[in-house]
């Protein structure tokens, strides 16, 4: 558990380095683009790599809820879930962490923060009507181990900078498409026509790559982290059938998620985009960010 | 300077160090199990005050099982003066069982069932049941810890120079909580 600890934090770090040279480079192209270049391209590039290292690292847990559409919910609100949330906090040994619920039918949870010290779980209204007090838990449990292990704070820079990501190659390409094209009207030369299809060129390897390239990460980041947070969630229950039975619920439930996206899917107790009862397909497996519920039932009755 | 002499500054600055390393582990330890004992204080707490208002609420509808109101509020006075962790784990066991008795009571009262302030009661007592018992299970995990590293060689040389003692573990039956729990090898 410490060197998963110890490995989330140097991903996070190295993360962050590539985050800020990726929005550097961007960022260095748009001044480019509409400043000709030099020093504002260069001010824009460390403003916005700067924005996105800071924020994702001090507000990403915010983005990301508001992104969900999580409303923070009181005790008096919702008993239950404050209750489990808190005594699930005592047995892992940190300080409760705030509550929200999603508005969405399908049943789902994700944790988010920095530490546990900062850090939020929400779950989905159509989790809170489907399972009992025992489901609960167990659903609690393995977002409590996702925080003790730190992997929310690798789980939001990711969501956070694969967002910006998306929406900065987004950005790039409509700047080529409006901006790039009129200065090579104004310029008229050769040189600035050549220029301006290199940029182009970029533009189109950068919007292919983002998405990719925060798949691949979201990838790494996944997958085996959901083994251990059910294997460490059921330590904190010792019930291991209270998640077996949630998670059964949440295979047979026929509802997609509407919040779904690219940039939060790994961050959930369960694939948002999955298509109910198919998880056997090859392609879909080499996409998945999480590991096939079926398998994960499967190790916590091996248990 | 000979070899031998570095290796005997080798020997002495690794004794140095692996000395503080093990204090500062015996004394995070300590810490845990207090912060653990603590977390249960508060929750055990809870659980007094939720006696009162929940006997007033069944005596609205059962007035005549006196007996069994009495029972309770008798050990929960007992359970916030008693001694020592098996002190107070015998009384606290008093109070689960009187309160046992309560919501069986409780269960002849259709109406009462379903009396939205015996209902939030009802759940503010299940969520109390099982923090007491999540906050058992940190505080023994904790205990555990410690009283391994007090009694192991060569970390127990260390505790029995600054006297580090041996915690007594807390074990105490549940009043509403409902599912077996399954003990894991080796935790």
């Amino acid at each position: 558990m410490h060197e998963q600890i110890a490995a989330n934090k140097r991903k996070t770090v190295l993360l962050i380095i590539l985050a800020v040279v990726f929005t550097g480079l961007i960022g260095w192209l748009i001044g480019y683009l509409f400043f000709y270049g030099g020093t504002a391209g260069l001010v824009i590039a460390v403003g916005l790599a700067l924005a996105l290292s800071l924020g994702s690292y001090f507000f990403g847990d915010k983005i990301v809820l508001t992104s969900t559409g999580a409303r923070k919910v009181t005790p008096e609100q919702e008993p239950r879930l404050h209750n489990v949330v808190e005594g699930l906090a005592i047995a892992a040994g940190v300080p409760k962490p705030e509550v929200y619920v999603v508005p969405e039918i399908a049943p789902n949870a994700f944790a988010t923060g920095r530490d546990p010290d900062h850090s939020s779980i929400a779950v989905t209204q159509g989790l809170l009507q489907m399972m009992d007090r025992v489901e609960l838990e167990g659903v609690i449990g393995h977002e409590m181990s996702h925080i003790l292990d730190r992997d929310i704070l690798i789980g939001t820079v990711v969501a956070t900078v694969v967002g910006a990501a998306i929406l900065l190659s987004e950005i790039f390409t409509r700047t080529w498409f409006w901006g790039g094209g009129r200065r090579s009207n104004n310029s008229g030369g050769g040189d600035a026509g050549i220029l301006s299809l290199i940029l182009f060129a970029v533009g189109i390897f950068l919007l292919i790559l983002a998405p990719l390239a925060g798949q691949l990460i979201k990838l790494s980041v996944s997958r085996n982290r959901e083994y251990l947070a059910d294997a460490e969630g059921v330590l904190l229950t010792r019930y291991p059938p209270g998640l077996i039975s949630a998670l059964q619920k949440i295979a047979g439930a026929p509802h997609a998620m509407r919040a779904a996206n690219n940039a939060t899917a790994h961050l959930w107790l369960e694939q948002p985009s999955r298509v109910p009862g198919d998880d056997t397909s090859t392609l879909e497996r080499l996409f998945s960010t999480h590991p096939p519920i079926q398998d994960r039932i499967k190790r916590l009755q091996e248990m | 300077m000979t070899a031998a002499g570095w290796i005997v500054i080798a020997v002495v600055v690794l004794l140095v160090l692996w000395t503080i390393w093990a204090f500062n582990r015996l004394v995070k330890y300590r810490n845990r199990a207090d912060e653990g004992w603590a977390q249960i204080d508060v929750q055990l707490r809870r659980r007094y005050d939720l006696i009162p208002n929940l006997v007033k609420t069944v005596e609205g509808y059962a007035a005549h099982e006196r007996e069994t109101f009495e029972e309770v509020t008798a050990a929960r006075s007992r359970a916030e003066n008693a001694q020592g962790v098996a002190g107070q784990a015998d009384a606290e066991n008093a109070v689960s069982s009187g309160l046992r008795q309560l919501l069986a009571v409780a269960e002849n009262y259709p109406d009462l069932k379903a009396n939205a302030n015996f209902l939030a009661l009802q759940e503010e007592l299940t969520g109390t049941e099982s923090k007491i018992a999540y906050a058992r299970q940190y505080y023994n995990d904790q205990v555990r810890l410690l009283n391994t590293a007090i009694q192991s060689f060569p970390s127990n040389v260390l505790a029995n120079t600054f006297h580090f003692a041996p915690r007594e573990f807390f074990d105490i039956e549940d009043a509403v909580r409902a599912p077996v729990q399954v003990e894991f090898e080796g935790q």
